[in-house]
């Protein structure tokens, strides 16, 4: 009898365990401060802390905060009204006034807000009113980015910043060590609901060996961001299961358009065209089919163009290119003209681990039609530093595209006018920047696809930036849980759905 | 022992201007643009841009002259404020307690279990020169010592983490977690204290005092435990306290292979973020420690060796 009791007695304390048992949660992004503009991704992604509006997977706009939005017929006053049972996780309601501080914040900040043209941003009762100067159809979607979290008035300090994090979501900041762990448990009083399992462990792990042994050896549940050599050795493994979504992230050479090295598109094709993709797309990323034929990835609909003339590989041509263009061979084989050798330095950042040895592919590449390149792999500030003083010729960049999930919202940044520093730089194009204010302006798809088209076709044949690889995130997932789902734009990885598998 | 702590007080003292102000200077000396450095290192390279950094410079004032700047840092640390981070806008002395903490029970463990591995093994080679656990031991030191600690990271990941299962990969915050990184660590400290151990020992085992003990029939455990190891201990003691700087100080590829929140990581983020506060932060406390430690050494030392104290 008493053996009985002993083994009741265990077994609930097991069982109670299993029930406490985090989901424990991997990936390679540190919190750098909890500032929504710094780190707001990670508590928007593990839902903490939502905006008003969100993306589904397909990046279609759907309700968040608020329930419904609509804009005035002159399409400057935007009303969204907030859902009316959002409370914080300080057991206070999501008011108007609230998101409006949130939103405030944020305009005056360094996030994507400030780039739309916003006049003044109000509460009405259950309504926050954004005004604007002129017409910005693409509000709603840049209202998606983390940097317009809403928080609630208790996740400032008396100096107006944010010193913690009281949001909205189904999960709520039990700890946060900063800059590599967070400890979250469910909120209980989420508008959508209970989350599945109740507590969620975050560990940032920034190298991606560690990460795939975390997968292996069953310490971590979910675990973001795989290294293409990880992966085959993942998807053999029968305890875990490997997924993998096309991102909108393209890797592109940045080039100095006002240079005399670059400033004739011929040359700048030539460059695309002694690029071997697929060799590079193959060899450093495992698959082939990322060797980027134009800007923007086929799941990116509107903006892809199925029927535009893929970049490609052809030597000659390249080589034809760069002399119609006046390059010839020094005697070391090299171009020369005007007794400038064909000599320029590509700029580079390690902060995505393959970046650097891309650069030296290209560097081989560009080598057989006679362009010298030397490699510099320095910080990201690199980029948009030398963008300014004018001294960068060459930059390999990996681009985001839906830091807002419509593209246009990249577009305008970095093909608006003068460029900018992870777009076009010293490209002088009067069609383009036209094309892109009148796109901000449109919501209906079908008026903006012809539009959207010609904007791919100018970047494609101008080649201000010149598209390299596209890119993919891999995500591995122990057979242990079950509901996981991957989000291409990496806004929400909707843990709340997740449950451990019977 | 009044003027000791004195003297070492006004050491640590010297240590702490001369530390905050070369680290000022070198920071300053680096080339690029300390605003865009700061705003990467806040934003990541999505959404830096330049404005980010115009920005990040009006917020911090780095326009200012740096005369302005230093004597600001001079002020800030008489009230014995380290400031603020410039990336994440904490409080510097809340991410020391994190990250130096960190450290400090991660240099612990490691010297603990270096300690019971290195200076015993030490002690059976030097007892008995070129015998076997002499060899054994010399094998094991260079080997150990020749493999890199990333690589031996690894191999104890894959043995206690993949194929037995023990031991998490990495993570931080319990005891289990500890487990790995110490030993990575203590197995190339052991690879090294162990020779200096066996060296100290077989140098002590031909000296003529030991010789007359063993002649005067004292059992050979009396010897080695009264005669052997205390006279050993002397130069071990000292290099230990060398090999507990070099650990707090970070190790930052064992800290980066397992995920570990320790002053080195902490300290080369910093450095590239070109995060001031923070870098003159870490730099003032790992010289106080470094100050702390060798008068430790020195009293142990003292302690151990009489004529160290007749000769002051």
């Amino acid at each position: 009898m008493r053996i009985a009791w002993f083994l009741a007695a265990a077994l609930a304390a097991l069982s109670t365990a299993v029930a406490a048992k985090p989901l424990k949660v991997v990936g390679p992004w540190e919190i750098a401060g909890v500032d929504p503009a710094q780190s707001g991704y990670v508590f928007s992604r593990l839902q903490v802390a939502e905006t008003l509006v969100t993306a589904d997977t397909s990046g279609r706009l759907v309700p968040a905060l608020a329930a419904a939005w609509s804009v005035s017929d002159d399409g400057l006053v935007w009303r969204f009204t907030l859902r009316p049972d959002a409370v914080f996780h300080d057991g206070t309601p999501v008011t108007a006034e609230a998101a409006t501080a949130s939103l405030e914040r944020a305009r005056a900040g360094v996030g994507v807000l400030t780039q739309v043209p916003i006049a003044g941003i109000a509460g009405d009762g259950r309504d926050v009113v954004i005004r604007l100067d002129k017409p910005f159809a693409a509000l709603p979607a840049y209202l998606v980015n983390f940097s317009a979290i809403i928080l609630a008035p208790s996740s400032y300090d008396d100096a107006g910043k944010v010193s913690r994090i009281v949001g909205s979501g189904p999960y709520k900041v039990k700890s946060l060590t900063p800059p590599l762990k967070l400890e979250l448990e469910a909120s209980r009083g989420w508008w959508g609901g209970e989350p599945g399992i109740a507590e969620v462990s975050y560990l940032a792990v920034g190298q991606g060996e560690t990460r795939a042994l975390m997968a292996e050896s069953g310490e971590a549940d979910l675990v973001f961001s795989m290294l293409p050599v990880s992966v085959e050795r993942l998807r053999r493994n029968g305890k875990l299961d490997v997924q993998i979504a096309t991102i909108p992230r393209t890797r592109i050479l940045k080039v100095n358009a006002g240079s005399p090295f670059f400033d004739d598109a011929k040359v700048r094709q030539a460059v695309s065209q002694a690029i071997d993709r697929a060799g590079i797309a193959k060899v450093i990323l495992r698959n082939p089919d990322l060797a980027a034929t134009q800007l923007f990835p086929p799941a990116l609909a509107g903006w892809h163009v199925p029927d535009l003339a893929p970049l490609g590989r052809d030597l000659e041509a390249a080589k034809r290119l760069l002399a119609e263009a006046g390059w010839k061979p020094g005697s070391d084989g090299i171009l020369e003209r005007d007794g400038r050798r064909f000599s320029v330095t590509l700029v580079t950042y390690a902060n995505w681990p393959e970046l650097p040895p891309i650069a030296t592919a290209l560097q081989a590449q560009l080598r057989e039609v006679g362009i010298e390149v030397k490699v510099s792999v320095g910080n990201s500030s690199e980029i948009p530093s030398r963008h300014r003083d004018g001294t960068l010729e060459m930059g390999l960049v990996s681009r985001l595209y839906s830091i807002v999930p419509d593209p246009i919202g990249t577009l305008l940044q970095d093909y608006g006018p003068g460029g900018s520093d992870w777009g076009a730089m010293g490209w002088s194009n009067e069609e383009l920047p036209a094309l892109v204010g009148r796109l901000v302006g449109m919501s209906d798809p079908g008026a903006r696809a012809p539009l959207q088209r010609r904007a791919v076709e100018i970047l494609q044949e101008e080649l201000p930036s010149i598209p390299v690889t596209w890119s993919e995130l891999a995500i591995v997932a122990s057979k242990r849980i079950t509901g996981v789902k991957v989000d291409p734009l990496e806004v929400n990885y909707g843990l709340a759905a997740v449950r451990w598998a019977e | 022992m009044r003027r000791f702590l004195l003297a070492r007080l006004a050491q640590a003292g010297l240590v702490a201007l001369v530390v905050g102000t070369l680290s000022f200077a070198l920071m300053r000396a680096l080339p690029g643009d300390a605003a865009m450095r700061i705003a990467a290192g806040r934003y990541g390279p999505d959404a830096m841009t330049g404005q980010a950094a115009d920005k990040v410079r009006l917020e911090l004032g780095l326009d200012r002259p740096w005369p302005a700047q230093f004597l600001d840092w001079l002020e800030t640390l008489a009230r014995l404020d380290l400031g603020h981070s410039l990336v994440t806008g904490a409080p510097v002395i809340e991410e020391l307690k994190v990250q130096l903490g960190a450290s400090l029970w991660l240099a612990a463990a490691a010297l603990l279990i270096s300690l019971a591995i290195g200076p015993v093994a030490g002690v059976l080679a030097g007892l008995r020169p070129t015998g076997w656990a002499d060899r054994l031991g010399l094998a094991a030191s260079v080997s150990l010592r020749a493999v890199p600690p990333f690589v031996l990271g690894l191999v104890l990941i894959l043995v206690f983490a993949i194929w037995l299962g023990w031991l998490p990969p990495a993570g931080f915050g319990t005891a289990r977690d500890l487990v790995l990184p110490a030993l990575t660590l203590a197995l190339g400290l052991a690879a090294v204290s162990s020779r200096v151990t066996r060296d100290a020992v077989a140098a002590v085992a031909r000296a003529p005092h030991f010789a007359f003990a063993r002649h005067k029939g004292l059992p050979e455990a009396v010897v080695v435990r009264r005669h052997g190891l205390r006279n050993a201990a002397i130069p071990v003691v000292s290099y230990l306290g060398l090999q507990a700087i070099y650990l707090v100080e970070g190790v930052v590829v064992v800290e980066s292979l397992f995920a570990y929140p320790g002053i080195g990581h902490a300290l080369v983020h910093a450095i590239v973020e070109r995060d001031i506060p923070m870098v003159q932060g870490t730099a003032l406390a790992m010289g106080l420690i470094f100050v702390a430690v060798t008068a430790c050494v020195d009293a142990a030392s003292a302690w151990l060796d009489p004529r160290l104290r007749s000769a002051r």
